[in-house]
């Protein structure tokens, strides 16, 4: 069967453990984690993760309901319509032109975020997929250093 | 009321009725020991080792559909008692397992006796907790019993710091439970079970294949009244046996490896599967590409996360199993024809008449076969059954005629030797009427011998039968079919006199050669009522059979094998 990519968002109690017991979840049962992001749902006992996942869509299914049997797991939501972001940071060496880097944050809805002696840092936020595409294009200003989060996604 | 977390530990277990703890005391637990000698409402077993301890507990439980208790101290105690866990969580036994841990001061520094406990228990428990405030610890308890009992049964792994359990704290046990991210499903969706039943009556050769959710959810009476309605056939699996009788005219056995020819054929012949509490287990379902490859599939059962695990499932149905039955019952008994059936039955009757389960007797060499038949000939219903694993435990899945739920005790998904002697004093606990007999291996009663000693300190007569052929069997019989008899590390030959052994212990023992010997030695253990190990010497090279090549499909089964 063939693996497809899924986005998954689990509403957990935020308590002692609760994420450990997700990843030995995963790790236990052969799942694949491309990506985790974790943080509490603000005036709520809640936190809120979204896992980016792959396998076939068995092991997809098995997965929502594996979470779903965690005792502290209030929510899945396998997404299907899902306005998804993710975040990147990278760090540039003020030899580059500013303006050339600039113009092609700007293309992938980013901007400087600080600059300091000899670096500055630029911020993009973006889908996984323009995120990829970006990286490919600032390779040429040689990165010295690039930090990538993982997904947040919202239902439509 | 305000009182310490040690005594809250022994107010929870009397508020739940806990009448027996199986444990093992050491120094991050002293405070809970120290209010257990204080208390008169329930008993404590000391079993000689914590893993005895948590097999004793489920042993209890299997047999009594309680919760089981068991109680452990830190580090090489908790890490002990794991295997139990594991063993609880793979068969779905309802368990709550109170380990004491370091203080939480020293939590973290690698004290004396620290080891990571519930990081070690996730992956084998269906729940754990860490309480770090006895506040805590009147509701982690109450949740504990809950879920442990709840949805689909396992063990739950409350670890208790020793600073807490000298806590001194406001004990309420009347607060409601209240679990919102925990609501197991009990009555399935009545749309879908019109939809199944629609499919049974459709069907031609339609099969039931029962599974250990039925005997958990005590559905038993009900899915022998649903097979006699609809004149189906069944077959059980190993954790199912004993929910229909054994003599009912359509149980058609096991399926699986060794399951009978019939059992298999027919699942590979069905075209609606009716899957009651079963999980389509490697060792049931053989080659997965050509399991019931003709069949459309029910599958009900109480946890989501068992349908379509392993096999596509075209009539989903979560829910209780006993709630379900009993649905579509109601909905069958108008809709279902038995003539229907008929001609499939025959065949079906054909497959066991063609291969029945059976041996061959041998004129000088006692056949471990007959020794199970004739412990059900003299016992029958007057016996609980627990088994260890290997050889001996599928001849009594195969041999013994179980006539009702929970008479069969064996470690089914884990399949852990040791598991027998140990489970069997826990069910002599729970149902003391009944004989509490204890088939095992040669290899395996090792594995807990020192338990002994607690059953013959707290008179638990248990009877072990070692059906004893010099050799870990089950794996011999792999070498000799898979590794062209390269028997390596499985000759045990060499052995302890197991009659001096029993006696050393203060229990009695016998040598058994023939028919005439073990009636004997059955029957003077029976009457005595004391621990008891008979050592069978049995025929060294039986082997199970028939039996499904793992990986093979079920309907290419070795029906015999000839020695040389
Ligand atoms: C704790 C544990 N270790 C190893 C095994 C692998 N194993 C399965 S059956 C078996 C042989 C058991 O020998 P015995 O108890 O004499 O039973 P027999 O098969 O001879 O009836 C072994 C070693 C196991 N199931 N459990
Ligand atoms: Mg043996």
């Amino acid at each position: 069967m063939e693996a497809v990519r899924r986005v998954i968002s689990v509403v957990v109690l935020n308590e002692a453990s609760v994420l450990s017991r997700i990843t030995d979840l995963f790790s236990g049962r052969g799942y694949n984690i491309t990506s985790l992001t974790v943080a509490p749902i603000p005036k709520s006992k809640y936190s809120r993760l979204t896992i980016v996942t792959s396998g076939s869509m068995r092991v997809i299914e098995q997965i929502t309901k594996q979470l779903h049997k965690l005792i502290p797991v209030l929510k899945v939501i396998e997404h299907c319509d899902a306005v998804e972001k993710e975040m990147v940071l990278v760090k540039f060496s003020s030899d580059n032109s500013i303006s050339d880097i600039e113009t092609i944050c700007s293309a992938y809805n980013g901007k400087i975020v600080n600059a300091g002696d000899g670096f500055f840092i630029a911020l993009i936020a973006d889908e996984s997929q323009r995120m990829d595409n970006f990286l490919d294009a600032i390779e040429r200003f040689h990165p010295k250093e690039i930090v990538r989060s993982g997904t947040v996604a919202l239902e439509r | 009321m305000k009182i310490s977390g040690a005594q809250m530990v022994i107010e929870a277990l009397i508020a739940e009725n806990v009448d027996t703890v199986f444990g093992y005391p050491g120094g991050a637990i002293m405070n809970i020991y120290d209010e257990i000698y204080k208390q008169n409402s329930f008993k404590h077993i000391l079993t000689r080792h914590e893993q005895a301890a948590v097999h004793a507990a489920e042993g209890y439980a299997k047999v009594s559909g309680k919760v089981g208790v068991a109680m452990i101290t830190s580090g090489p105690g908790f890490t002990n008692a794991v295997t139990g866990l594991a063993d609880a969580y793979m068969d779905s036994v309802p368990l709550v397992v109170i380990s004491g841990q370091v203080p939480m001061s020293l939590i973290g520094t690698d004290a004396f006796q620290e080891i990571d406990a519930v990081g070690i228990s996730r992956s084998c428990t269906k729940h754990n907790y860490l309480v770090t405030d006895a506040k805590d610890l009147p509701r982690v308890l109450k949740e504990a019993f809950y879920i442990a009992s709840s949805g689909r049964p396992g063990p739950v792994h409350v670890d208790i710091p020793k600073d807490i359990t000298a806590q001194i704290e406001v004990f309420d046990y009347s607060t409601p439970i209240h679990l919102e991210t925990y609501k197991p499903t009990i009555k399935g969706n009545v749309r879908q079970i019109k939809k199944a039943v629609m499919a049974i009556k459709e069907a031609k050769r339609p099969l039931f294949y029962i599974g250990g959710g039925a005997i958990n959810s005590n559905a038993a009476q009900e899915v022998r009244e649903f097979v006699k309605m609809t004149g189906i056939p069944a077959v059980e699996t190993f954790m199912a046996r004993g929910t229909l009788r054994y003599d009912d005219p359509l149980l058609i056995s096991m399926p699986g490896m060794h399951g009978s020819y019939a059992a298999n054929m027919a699942m590979s012949e069905t075209d609606l599967m009716i899957s009651l509490g079963a999980r389509f287990d490697d060792r049931v379902t053989g080659k997965l590409s050509e399991f019931a490859k003709h069949a459309k599939i029910i599958h009900v059962d109480v946890d989501p996360a068992s349908i379509s695990k392993i096999v596509k499932v075209d009539y989903p149905i979560v829910g209780d199993l006993r709630h379900v039955v009993k649905n579509m019952m109601e909905i069958a008994s108008s809709v279902i024809e038995k003539e229907r059936y008929e001609p499939w039955l025959e065949s079906v009757e054909h497959f066991d008449k063609l291969h029945p389960l059976s041996y061959k007797e041998d004129s000088d060499k006692l056949k471990p076969q007959w020794v199970i038949q004739r412990v059900g000939e003299l016992l029958g219903e007057c016996a609980n059954i627990t088994t260890d694993v290997g050889q001996h435990q599928m001849w009594t899945a195969q041999f013994y005629p179980f006539s009702r739920p929970r008479q069969l005790i064996s470690s089914g998904g884990l399949g852990t030797m040791g598991f027998g002697f140990p489970a069997a004093i826990g069910v002599k606990v729970a149902d003391f009427e009944r004989v509490s007999i204890n088939i095992t291996g040669d290899g395996s009663i090792l594995m807990n011998i020192q338990e002994l000693m607690t059953a013959v300190e707290k008179k638990i007569p248990v009877i072990n039968i070692i059906l004893n052929n010099n050799f870990l069997g089950m794996v011999r019989q792999w070498q000799t079919l898979f590794y062209d008899k390269r028997h390596s590390e499985t000759d045990l030959s060499m052995q302890p006199d197991f009659v001096m052994l029993a006696k050393a212990f203060g229990g009695i023992g016998y040598v058994v050669h023939t028919k005439e010997e073990f009636d004997a030695a059955l029957n003077d253990a029976v009457e005595k009522n004391i621990v008891a190990m008979i050592d069978v010497r049995i025929d060294r090279f039986e082997n199970v059979m028939p039996m499904v090549p793992s990986g093979g499909s079920l309907f290419n089964m070795m029906l015999e094998y000839k020695e040389k």
